[in-house]
């Protein structure tokens, strides 16, 4: 962790200091202190976006504190129970109107869910802004889509466990989707069900995961993520190296410590976060269907499916490149095309750092050709994240056909526009 | 591996047989967890047939009954309903049912052992919700004028004849699955079993 750099502490002689410089002597506790904190520099001028990432890291630590006490009441059981409500269903419920607070820790956990979503996709969209990903920070990146990759895993078995009819028949959907896969595929869906519809086997696998497995996986990789940023250093709003411009002794004359500097700035934002997220738990909980869909407040019926059925907002945009595949095409029916074009849709991120070939990091410098497809990227996004909340007609099928190629086009066209792109030249230092 | 003679070569032969060693018994030690998740022998056990009594289904009524977890469809077509399976059969993907998504009592232009009962499990061959059913006809069903009756998948918008055969270019890539089925009496009906043979 870098470390080795930095010089032992050494006590004053009060008793605070005595304790520091025996923990100091058999721990690298002021080193990493120093390193990751007091004298990690960040760029002077972040702004407004750079308030995400510490907002995700709280959220994450919400989630899981709000998720122990929850485990301590909820009953992964997928069987009726003598009022003829599956138990798991009964449980939640049980949360909500027996367990003291239960209802408060249940909407902060469901809320934290969206609440995660969003933080993360304003993030990501900030590393789209200034080039974050680029050149030498594109482990991070890709540590950063494995997080958003997990993050949807976890979403989507946490969603699974209060057994509504959202629940399940969202849960049939998404695990059908291996089906498509050709010759395995039926095998691997029930494989990975654990029965041959879901069930109480699958119930209790999807609790496991979303309990233990992906959430020491993402503690793992917001680990990895951190680690690799301090590494490199900060990207910033002008997309220009601070480390290029050091004083004598090696501070880049740009950069500020990041404590006591940025953990004052955001805890500005987490409060003003707080803020909103408090008045989504106490009055709006069920956002309007968005957050906790209506349909999930009913028990899970394996006879019936919904009228409609769509996914939870944050995975939408998804849903529809989904859906927008209605063609056969070569040997390959529809169904699998729309399971490559989802799958393609999450995993092209990870290509991102290579197919930007601009000179320059930032939109501030950036030509019109960029802004312009990350504009029409935006648009579209939000247009099939809109559309995959609404039940199919061929209308609506169209235009999601059509934003699905514009989805596509920004990532693979760019290579080309941002080489075109006729760029403003980049400062020496950043600005304010 | 290079071997150059500043490493004691037989040693370090013997790193990368242990190595392999214990590749092989990590892989192995895998196997028991991954097969874990398979189906347990208590579910692969469940899939009991189901007996059902047909006496009180009016024709133009449809029931569903719950075999191995799955909605199994039963409809009494009317015959303007079965009469209307000879329009569609232009408009749908498989209809004479070569693919083989009925067993072979079922494969002919009504997809059933008798004309007017219909026995279709009831979970969409795209990705398994179960489709809404449209008896209405026509205009009225909101689906479009020339529609005679049928089932409407809510989740991506496939859909299906009063034979469960799906329309061309819908997401769904099959018909409707016929799950095995025999007639024990005129008015009972086995699911999940069928007279071997028959």
């Amino acid at each position: 962790m870098g470390a080795s750099n930095y010089e032992k502490f050494k006590s004053d002689g009060t008793l605070a200091g005595n304790v520091l410089e025996w923990v100091d002597a058999r721990f690298p506790l002021t080193a990493n202190w120093k390193a990751h904190l007091s004298e990690y520099y960040a760029p002077k001028n972040f702004n407004f976006w750079y308030f995400f990432g510490s907002l995700a890291l709280l959220v994450l630590v919400l989630q899981i504190v709000t998720g122990i006490f929850l485990v301590m009441h909820f009953k992964p059981d997928a069987s009726l129970n003598s009022a003829g409500v599956p138990v798991a269903f009964a449980s939640v419920e049980y949360i909500m109107r027996d367990v003291p607070w239960g209802w408060l820790i249940r909407y902060m956990h469901s809320t934290g869910a969206s609440a995660f979503f969003i933080v993360v996709y304003l993030h990501m969209f900030r590393g789209m802004l200034y080039g974050s990903y680029r050149k030498p920070r594109e482990l991070i990146w890709i540590f950063g889509v494995m997080i958003y990759l997990a993050l949807m895993a976890e979403a989507f078995m946490g969603y699974l466990l209060p057994w509504g009819q959202m629940s399940y028949w969202g849960a049939q959907v998404i695990l059908s989707l291996f089906s498509a896969i050709p010759l395995v595929g039926n095998d691997l869906a029930t494989w990975i069900r654990g029965d041959y519809v879901i069930g109480d086997a699958t119930l209790n696998r999807m609790f496991s995961f979303h309990v233990i497995a992906v959430p020491l996986v993402l503690l793992g990789l917001v680990a990895a993520h951190i680690l690799a940023l301090h590494e490199v250093g900060s990207n910033n709003p002008d997309g220009v190296e601070i480390k290029k411009k050091k004083d004598e002794r090696g501070i880049p004359l740009d950069g500020i410590p990041f404590h006591p500097y940025y953990t004052v700035k955001d805890i500005v934002g987490v409060v003003v976060f707080l803020m909103a997220f408090s008045i989504i738990v106490f009055f709006m909980p069920e956002f309007g269907g968005y957050f906790l869909e209506y349909n999930n407040f009913i028990p899970a019926d394996p006879l019936k499916t919904p009228p409609h059925i769509a996914p939870v907002w944050y995975f939408t945009p998804f849903y529809s490149i989904l859906r927008a595949n209605t063609v056969n095409f070569f040997w390959i029916d529809a169904k699998l095309w729309g399971v490559i074009f989802m799958g393609l849709g999450v995993m092209v991120f990870f290509l991102l750092p290579w197919l930007d070939r601009s000179p320059v990091k930032s939109i501030r410098y950036r030509g019109p050709l960029f802004k312009g497809a990350l504009v029409a990227f935006v648009i579209s996004f939000f247009i099939l994240g809109y559309l995959g909340i609404l039940p199919p007609t061929p209308g609506r099928t169209l235009v999601s056909q059509i934003c699905t190629i514009i989805y596509f086009a920004f990532f693979l066209l760019m290579p080309i526009y941002t080489a075109l792109d006729k760029c403003k030249p980049e400062p020496e230092r950043v600005t304010q | 591996m290079s071997c150059d003679e500043k490493v004691d070569c037989g040693r370090r032969r013997l790193v990368v047989a242990t190595a392999a060693a214990g590749g092989v018994a990590g892989v192995a030690v895998a196997v028991p967890f991954l097969a874990s998740l398979a189906p347990s022998e208590r579910a692969k056990s469940a899939g009991a047939p189901v007996e059902v009594d047909i006496s009180k289904l009016a024709p133009g009524q449809m029931m569903t009954v719950e075999w191995r977890g799955k909605p199994v469809w039963i409809i009494h077509r009317t015959k303007e309903m079965i009469d209307g399976l000879r329009k569609t059969d232009d408009k749908v993907a498989d209809p004479k049912s070569d693919r083989p998504m009925q067993p072979d009592y079922a494969k002919n232009e009504n997809r059933s052992i008798k004309p007017e009962i219909l026995v279709a499990i009831g979970i969409c061959t795209h990705l398994g919700c179960s489709p809404t059913d449209k008896f209405k006809t026509g205009a009225e069903s909101g689906i479009d004028a020339e529609w005679t009756g049928g089932f409407l998948c809510p989740c991506h918008g496939s859909t299906f004849d009063l034979a469960g055969r799906v329309y061309k270019s819908k997401p769904a890539p099959d018909n409707l699955e016929v799950p095995p089925h025999a007639y024990l009496s005129e008015s009972r009906l086995i699911i999940g079993e069928d007279k071997k043979g028959a």
